[in-house]
């Protein structure tokens, strides 16, 4: 590409005199072209940035002292599952509510992230309970093998836990770090919510109470 | 250059090698600088983060908040209502170092001197700076948000963490951020890093 040749055609071997000099005077040396070539690639792909980062939605409630209490939503005790996120990478979880003024405190289950803690029990719980795990879980893989068309999985999702008959009877996961908890474990435990398809979730914070229980399971395990 | 070198044909590698280049200068976007360095943790959601519009609040390590605001003029126009309140005059040279810049975690107090300094004096202070200040008293932080707020009020919000952050500290950036006198924000985003699926 780089060697040209002024001489006619394919008979340039037979001719005599300064043919050989020109040849030699022609060819680039490419090497110092390649050097930068290659650094300014090595450069290029260095300081690129290919995986832009994703984002997890994160809805609170609308904070206001001033609803009343009788309309704030009442969640049925039994179909409460709090989980307490808690040091060391540890969740314990419990079913109801722990309030000392009504008798003994329900005990801790300790668990831990990942397939075989948390998930597993999210996703026996949320089964137990119309099945609800895997009603959404054939939603997703319709859209997954393109049975359904993505935006209504949102919807699809919304009415089968807001529908009358399951409303009030469907688990409820109230997630309360406690003040050693750290960012990742509640990123983690959001993310828990996506995989078990649980369809109510709320991230408040461990009450006094909760955190003596903490404590106590920290001492006694 | 003996005749019969044993010199390899270059080209095709040259070539490759420029197509290269050529191909990651294109897709190649520079980013500035972050105050602080986050290693952010990862979920399986798959929700992309606008690149435009955007508030964000980082928090590193070590419990340090820092802020970031995209858009050069609202940038400059969060800064002057700032420095209004906290009655600090910034240059035009301020200004515009200010709007330049990525994220950052100083006192207002100490941000003149952070604006006029080098990168690499720059580098030191954002070291020894202990983030911008979140204490209830001498909240920082909240006019920042609400000054933003107010210039910006379409700019999705977004909440870059650390791993190892502690939650408390999260929490009350949250807090702020939901209060109706400083942020009304209710959505958040929380930026992470994609997991290829549910594994662990």
């Amino acid at each position: 590409m780089a060697e040209m040749n002024t001489d006619d055609g394919g008979g340039g071997k037979k001719k005599h005199g300064k043919k050989r000099a020109k040849k030699s005077s022609t060819r680039i040396d490419m090497t110092p072209m390649v050097d930068l070539g290659f650094l300014l690639l090595t450069f290029f792909i260095l300081t690129t940035t290919f995986n832009k980062p994703q984002a997890m939605q994160l809805t609170m409630p609308k904070k206001d002292e001033n609803i009343p209490l009788e309309d704030q939503s009442k969640v049925p005790a039994d179909h409460t599952m709090n989980v307490l996120l808690t040091k060391d990478n540890t969740v314990y979880w419990y079913f109801g509510m722990a309030d000392p003024t009504k008798g003994a405190l329900p005990a801790l289950n300790k668990a831990t992230y990942g397939p075989n803690g948390l998930r597993k029990v999210l996703i026996a719980e949320n089964n137990k309970r119309h099945r609800a795990y895997d009603e959404i879980e054939k939603l997703k893989n319709d859209v997954a093998t393109g049975k359904m068309p993505k935006d209504s999985l949102g919807k699809k999702k919304g009415d089968f836990f807001s529908d009358k008959t399951r409303k009030t009877s469907i688990l409820v996961v109230l997630l309360k770090p406690d003040k050693d908890a750290k960012y990742k474990n509640i990123v983690d435990a959001l993310d828990e919510m996506a995989i078990c398809n649980i369809g109510t979730y709320a991230l408040l914070e461990a009450n006094d109470v909760e955190n003596q229980m903490i404590a106590n399971a920290q001492t006694y395990q | 250059m003996p005749k019969n070198s044993p010199s390899i044909d270059m080209t095709p590698m040259v070539d490759l090698a420029f197509l290269l280049v050529t191909f990651f200068m294109l897709i190649s976007q520079f980013r500035a600088e972050e105050a602080a360095v986050i290693d952010i943790p990862s979920s399986v959601s798959d929700l992309k983060i606008p690149e435009k519009d955007l508030l964000m609040i980082l928090v590193d390590k070590q419990d340090r908040v820092f802020f970031n605001l995209t858009g050069k003029e609202e940038r400059v126009k969060v800064l002057e209502k700032i420095g209004e309140k906290y009655k600090v005059v910034f240059s035009d040279d301020q200004k515009k170092e200010f709007s330049n810049m990525a994220s950052f975690g100083v006192p207002v107090n100490q941000l003149p001197a952070y604006l006029n300094a080098g990168s690499t004096d720059r580098k030191k202070l954002a070291e020894q700076s202990k983030g911008i200040p979140i204490d209830s008293l001498n909240c920082e932080i909240c006019d920042w948000i609400y000054f933003s707020r107010k210039t910006a009020p379409k700019f999705r919000v977004a909440i870059k963490g650390d791993q190892v952050t502690s939650y408390p500290v999260v929490r009350k950036v949250m807090n702020y951020l939901q209060d109706d006198n400083i942020g009304k924000v209710n959505k958040f985003n929380l930026i992470t890093n994609m997991e290829t699926g549910p594994s662990n």
